[in-house]
């Protein structure tokens, strides 16, 4: 994983539980554009409609159970990536969209989202495996991935761990 | 040493006498499969990638049925990408429009999908294949570029849940409820990457279509995958249309479980999902009057023909309400043929119905019938999740064939049991 990648900082947006594919990206949209750019522009727009506006490069999602549960459209990391969202933190994230996630190099940081609050600056160091939430001086755990998975985050996605390795590390599995 | 059908398709597809839950295995794929919206992104990877050829053209299907006929220029667009791609690859089983079904239903309907396969989609829905005695499950479109290249796949092994449904079920009671009283039961992420394994007499009871539908539903759970042991039934219907060998995989009896449910369904009523989830399930009865304005019968859940006959057994000698739009979406083109010999699309025409081409179309917005502001509609589909089928403040709830017909008469959600038949036993007659 390269330095500026180790360490990331940003403000949280909060959303609740069970976020589906369909919110983070609508299928109105999907299927018309293989343009991440533009499908950035309507992240979560059905649930905030000026979402993509009011983004700051780095920023974080933080959401509660259940991230990403719904279709297995790869759109849907690819736009939040694309929204230039620094990391998505939920509770718990839905299968599909987990391995998706890593696939696109998209960092998601299963943790307690509890304390995290609308707005809150978090420091995300995902080398020591630690949330710091700035304003309240508390630090969370991350739970850890599996060796292979973490090749995988540190190649960048699978495209580019392929492109490393090419092809499946042995024992890698 | 003990294991369950998941686990003992997962070890034979990667050279395994045993795996268990929570390992990391690398199988070897039986089918892999993508659609229109997947395929796309999926063929940019294979060839950032530097892929050459397909691992095995026989083994990599490619159906266009999302937004197919083609809604608009940009969909024109996605499908012939994959039509460059499946002629530039031979594939052997590309679907073109007029051939082209549902793949979740088009796939066990041409014996492309097989007991004991090891089944790979990029589209969430994959699950449904799990009816066959099958290993399925959906993944994303990177993930399906790999296995384009390489037939393998990395997965953990999930855990299993197994459900056992024991009891009659009552009239106009069906899988779909079955499944939605499941869900409502166990929520959107009660199954979270583990195995869904239905069992018991009212499963064994089922048609192959009923436990299609039940697999279908099991990603709205969160499952990995949805199974159902092979039986008499499931022979029956794969007999004549496999042209490769097959495998049938049953559970131990000493296998383990994570938790094993069982349900008295002998009481259920039909169930409805409001919007917006899956899990949010209430009993018909309890839902008060909920007018609407749309009705879709179709979908990788209920387009199979033996839920077009259900829903012309109410329809035959009624109208649809005046304020209501019903269509109808055969899911293949057999099916509708099917409809067409047995006087099931005279019923729907004279019921004022429209009949669309096979198509995922409205489910997911898409098109042949996406909804309006404030509009709410009664679909037999899967997700009734915001916006959709359509506008952001539009509404769907979710539920079975016989429940949709009969609140496309009402113009409101309504139990079949409402609607007096015209002539006895008139369900039989298709």
């Amino acid at each position: 994983m390269s330095q500026d990648k180790k360490v990331l900082q940003g403000k949280a947006h909060k959303f609740g539980h069970d976020i589906n594919t369909d919110y983070i990206i609508s299928g109105r949209y999907k299927f018309k554009t293989l343009d991440n750019e533009e499908l950035a522009r309507h992240l979560l727009e059905d649930l905030n409609p000026h979402f993509y506006e009011h983004l700051s490069p780095g920023d974080f999602i933080v959401a509660g159970e259940n991230f990403g549960c719904g279709s297995s459209r790869e759109q849907a990391p690819l736009a939040i990536k694309y929204a230039r969202i620094g990391a998505v933190l939920a509770k718990s994230f839905a299968r599909i969209f987990y391995r998706n996630a890593l696939n696109v190099g998209l960092p998601i940081i299963q943790t307690d989202t509890e304390n995290i609050e609308q707005g809150n600056e978090l420091v995300v160091d995902l080398a020591k495996g630690k949330v710091f939430i700035t304003k309240k001086n508390l630090s969370l755990a991350i739970k850890p991935f599996p060796s292979f998975v973490l090749d995988i985050i540190e190649a960048g996605g699978l495209t580019e761990y392929f492109k490393k390795y090419g092809g499946w590390k042995k024992n890698s599995v | 040493m003990s294991m369950t059908i998941t686990e003992k398709i997962l070890a034979s597809h990667c050279g395994r006498a045993k795996v268990r839950g929570g390992e990391f295995i690398e199988v070897d794929i039986d089918v892999v499969f993508a659609n229109d919206i997947t395929a796309p992104l999926a063929i940019k990877k294979f060839r950032e990638w530097g892929g050459k050829r397909v691992f095995d053209q026989e083994k990599v299907i490619l159906l266009p049925d999302h937004f197919t006929p083609n809604r608009d220029i940009k969909a024109a667009g996605q499908c012939l990408l994959l039509k460059e791609f499946a002629r530039q690859q031979d594939i052997t089983n590309y679907f073109e429009v007029g051939r082209v079904g549902i793949e979740h239903i088009l796939l066990p309907e041409k014996g492309l999908v097989l007991p004991g396969d090891l089944i790979i989609g990029a589209d969430s829905h994959t699950c449904t294949a799990g009816a066959l005695g099958a290993f399925a499950s959906g993944v994303g479109s990177t993930d399906l570029a790999a296995a384009m290249i390489i037939g393998k796949i990395w997965l953990k092994v999930p855990s299993t849940i197994k459900f056992i449904y024991k009891g009659k079920l009552k009239e106009w009671v069906t899988a779909k409820d079955l499944i939605l009283y499941t869900i409502g039961d166990i929520g959107v992420e009660g199954a979270s990457y583990k195995s869904m394994e239905f069992s018991g007499e009212v499963i064994s009871g089922l048609s192959m279509a009923g436990r299609f539908t039940m697999c279908n539903m099991a990603i709205e759970a969160g499952a990995k995958n949805g199974i159902i042991e092979p039986d008499e039934i499931t022979l029956q219907f794969v007999q004549g249309r496999n042209k490769r060998d097959y495998s049938l995989y049953h559970s131990d009896p000493e296998a383990e479980y994570l938790e094993v449910k069982e349900y008295d369904v002998s009481r259920l009523e039909p169930q409805v999902a409001l919007p917006s989830l899956p899990s949010n399930t209430k009993g018909i009865s309890e839902l008060g009057e909920i007018h609407i304005d749309q009705v879709v019968i179709g979908c990788c859940t209920n387009g199979h023909f033996e839920d077009l006959r259900i829903a012309a057994g109410l329809l035959k000698g009624k109208k649809v309400h005046s304020q209501v739009r019903l269509i109808i979406i055969p899911a293949t083109p057999l099916i509708y043929l099917e409809a067409l010999k047995k006087g099931l699309l005279q019923v729907f025409l004279e019921a004022g119905a429209v009949i669309s081409p096979p198509t995922c179309g409205p489910c997911l917005g898409g098109h042949m019938g996406v909804l309006g502001e404030g509009e709410v509609a009664v679909a037999t589909t899967n997700r009734n999740f915001t916006g959709r089928m359509g506008h952001p403040k539009s509404k769907v709830y979710l539920a079975s064939p016989a429940v949709a017909a009969a609140s496309a008469i009402k113009g409101r959600i309504a139990n079949p049991e409402e609607i007096s038949r015209s002539q006895p036993h008139s369900l039989d007659s298709y």
